[in-house]
């Protein structure tokens, strides 16, 4: 690392002992970064801008909400209608969430696409499987604490998916209800989480960091940087481009909080909690829809295994096998743009998760329930069976020389470029 | 644009596309309430004060005389632009617990405008009791807490019939509604042209009453909609101009690379 010079005293005194300065120009500003990415490459920046908002938001939020069955709901009303903003920062709050999973859901579909997760960058996607699944775990635990209808048999129908464990299920579900029934202490204790859980999630997000700093950005080609020619400093390019793209979000996001704020909201979660009433149909936020639909796809027993044994095995396995992935395909090829077959196969996948989605979203009734076994089955066969086939199978287009030749004038025209697009 | 990016941007639509469909989906049962004309619907709606103030009257000699609503106290009314000693008054004509006093005992009082509105009922078992077995639900957020919101509220409110089509059977106590999911609704048709005077002289037909106890209520369920949309409207304005001017940075930053 060449040593950088600080002109400000200050600064060159702090940093002579605590090289925080240099750390932090080497990573934001001298940090070279493929010359090629494109737009999908701003959904990781994004994130982190989301989950930031996400916090802030919600620290202000703990400030006025009441964890107790008898107080929380009409805490959530205070802080709509008599806290000086407080309807902002819970509209942030609650379309939020919806946002971050937005953004996060591109940001792994475009590492899918591109190959993000093959060597060296397996940490770095494994951990970000991680982070997807702390998200998942503070979003459910924060959606119960309005304690509207939705939040609270939401949160009896998931925890009640532990009771599925043999032998020790129906003990492990009072251990996290502490006690008999969705009551108190599980609304107490999932406040507590939903505090901490964002900060663990800010913990990993510095390792994912520090994993895609060793080993750089991959990029729409999917090839290595072969030198300083096929890089540019992330700053000005990078950080220009992401605040454009920061902008773009801003406008949907705040779109979304100022002018249909309960566009992605359950109206049954403005009712508050009644545990003598079980809403007609019980569904959980939109990004869990297809997760849902693949807990509820297993309709019947294998050997010892009961339905809802294996749609909780099913569910947990969905977002599991996602970190077996780097393993799962062994094709050296990366980007999508140079694999014909699997372009296709990729397309498919995604088609079959937004089927899921609308699976998940209807009560499982008549040809629904088909419908959500078959695009279950296909969830699990690209992983288990496609990719590994591909990687054998197809063959992939010619790559091109370099990022430089392929992007630049001076290399334009060089036929693989031609053949990608 | 590569074919990537247009693929994945009918992608994101079908995404989002089942969050709309799929409750219409459980609400087959009933038709979907037609949409009203609302002064509060649009980038730049408000809520009608003239049309509030008569819901307000409605809501006062009809609705609570069976519904609470528990999450607004009477000093909201001057968001409508009730005055301070019109809201003095109509806190006063309801009497709230208080205590205990310097001897200890509890003690009933006029309401003050700091107090919410008063329940008809102490509780849910006396409302039951006196509503033939049906709970009235409090209406501080019925209309964000129903789907279809307003145009619910006002189809349910006009949308009952005097006699259940042909082979339909009442439960005992039960009315039929169109726009209640399985039609028997425990409650009387709450309307009748003229059940109320307003001082506006405006005539209270039942749709005019629909109409303007809709508008009330939609205030009630979300007092700072008005806040939220003025905000609004400036911040995105900003952050269009903004967003044009960064984009426009990037193009200068990025011209030597391409």
């Amino acid at each position: 690392m060449e040593e950088k010079t600080w002109k400000n005293p200050t600064i060159a005194w702090i940093d002579r002992r605590m090289p925080v300065f240099t750390m932090m120009h080497h990573d934001l500003v001298d940090y070279p970064t493929p010359r090629n990415l494109n737009y999908w490459w701003n959904f990781g920046s994004l994130a982190g801008i989301a989950l930031t908002i996400m916090i802030v938001s919600g620290i202000v939020l703990a400030m006025n909400y009441v964890p107790h069955v008898d107080h929380a709901f009409e805490s959530v009303e205070r802080i709509m209608r008599d806290v000086n903003y407080g309807w902002l920062m819970r509209y942030l709050h609650m379309n939020g969430a919806s946002f971050f999973f937005i953004v996060v859901y591109i940001h792994i579909f475009r590492g899918l696409y591109y190959g993000s997760y093959k060597p060296p960058r397996e940490l770095l996607w494994m951990i970000g499987v991680i982070i997807l699944l702390a998200m998942m775990a503070t979003a459910f635990m924060g959606y119960v604490l309005p304690w509207g209808q939705m939040s609270f048999w939401g949160a009896k129908v998931i925890t009640n998916l532990f009771s599925a464990i043999p032998l020790v299920g129906e003990s492990i579900v009072t251990w996290l209800w502490g006690g008999f029934a969705v009551d108190q202490p599980t609304l107490n204790r999932f406040f507590s989480l939903h505090y901490l859980l964002p900060f663990v999630i800010f913990g990993l997000v510095f390792l994912h960091l520090v994993a895609l700093h060793t080993s750089k950005s991959n990029n729409p080609l999917g090839i290595d940087v072969k030198g300083p020619q096929d890089t540019i400093p992330f700053t000005p390019y990078y950080t220009i481009k992401d605040a454009f793209g920061l902008g773009v979000f801003l406008i949907a996001y705040l779109g979304f909080v100022f002018f249909a704020p309960d566009f992605f909201g359950e109206p049954d979660n403005y009712i508050k909690a009644n545990p003598m009433q079980t809403p007609p149909h019980i569904v959980p936020e939109w990004y869990f829809l297809p997760f849902y639909a693949i807990l509820r796809a297993m309709t019947f027993e294998i050997w010892f295994i009961t339905a809802k044994l294996g749609g909780v095995i099913l569910m947990f396995g969905s977002v599991l096998i996602l970190l077996a992935l780097p393993w799962l395909d062994r094709s050296p090829v990366r980007s999508g743009r140079f694999r014909p077959i699997f372009k296709i196969f990729f397309w498919l996948f995604v088609v079959d998760c937004v089927l899921l989605g609308m699976v998940g979203a209807r009560p499982p009734e008549g040809v629904w329930v088909m419908i959500g076994q078959a695009a279950t089955a296909f969830y699990f066969a690209f992983f288990i069976i496609i990719l590994p086939l591909l990687s054998v199978l197809e063959r992939p287009r010619p790559l091109p020389a370099s990022i430089n030749t392929a992007v630049t004038r001076s290399g334009a025209g060089a036929p693989a470029m031609g053949a990608a697009e | 644009m590569s074919m990537f990016v247009r693929a994945f941007v009918v992608a994101t639509a079908v995404v989002l596309g089942p969050v709309v469909i799929g409750p219409t989906a459980h609400a087959s049962e009933a038709p979907q309430p037609p949409a009203q004309n609302w002064s509060f619907d649009g980038f730049f709606g408000t809520f009608d004060r003239a049309s509030a103030h008569r819901g307000f009257t409605v809501y006062k000699q009809i609705c609570s005389s069976c519904h609470a609503m528990e999450l607004v106290a009477y000093r909201n009314l001057a968001d409508l632009g009730f005055s301070a000693e019109q809201i003095t008054a109509i806190a006063e004509a309801g009497e709230v617990e208080d205590g205990p006093n310097d001897e200890g005992d509890m003690f009933m009082r006029p309401a003050m405008a700091a107090d919410r509105f008063v329940s008809p009922f102490p509780n849910e078992q006396a409302s039951r009791a006196a509503n033939n077995g049906a709970y009235p639900p409090d209406l501080s957020l019925i209309t964000k807490a129903r789907l279809g919101g307003a145009n619910y509220i006002y189809a349910v409110l006009t949308g009952y019939k005097e006699e259940p089509p042909h082979g339909v059977e009442l439960m005992p106590g039960m009315y039929y509604n169109e726009y209640f999911a399985g039609h028997q609704i425990a409650m009387a048709p709450p309307l009748a042209d003229g059940a109320v005077d307003f001082e506006d002289g405006t005539e209270a037909t039942v749709s005019q009453m629909a109409h303007d106890v809709t508008t009330f209520l939609a205030w009630t369920a979300e007092p700072r909609m008005e806040e939220r949309k003025r905000l609004g409207v400036k911040v995105l304005l900003f952050l269009i101009v903004f967003t044009g001017l960064l984009y426009a940075l990037k193009r200068k930053i990025w011209q030597d690379v391409h």
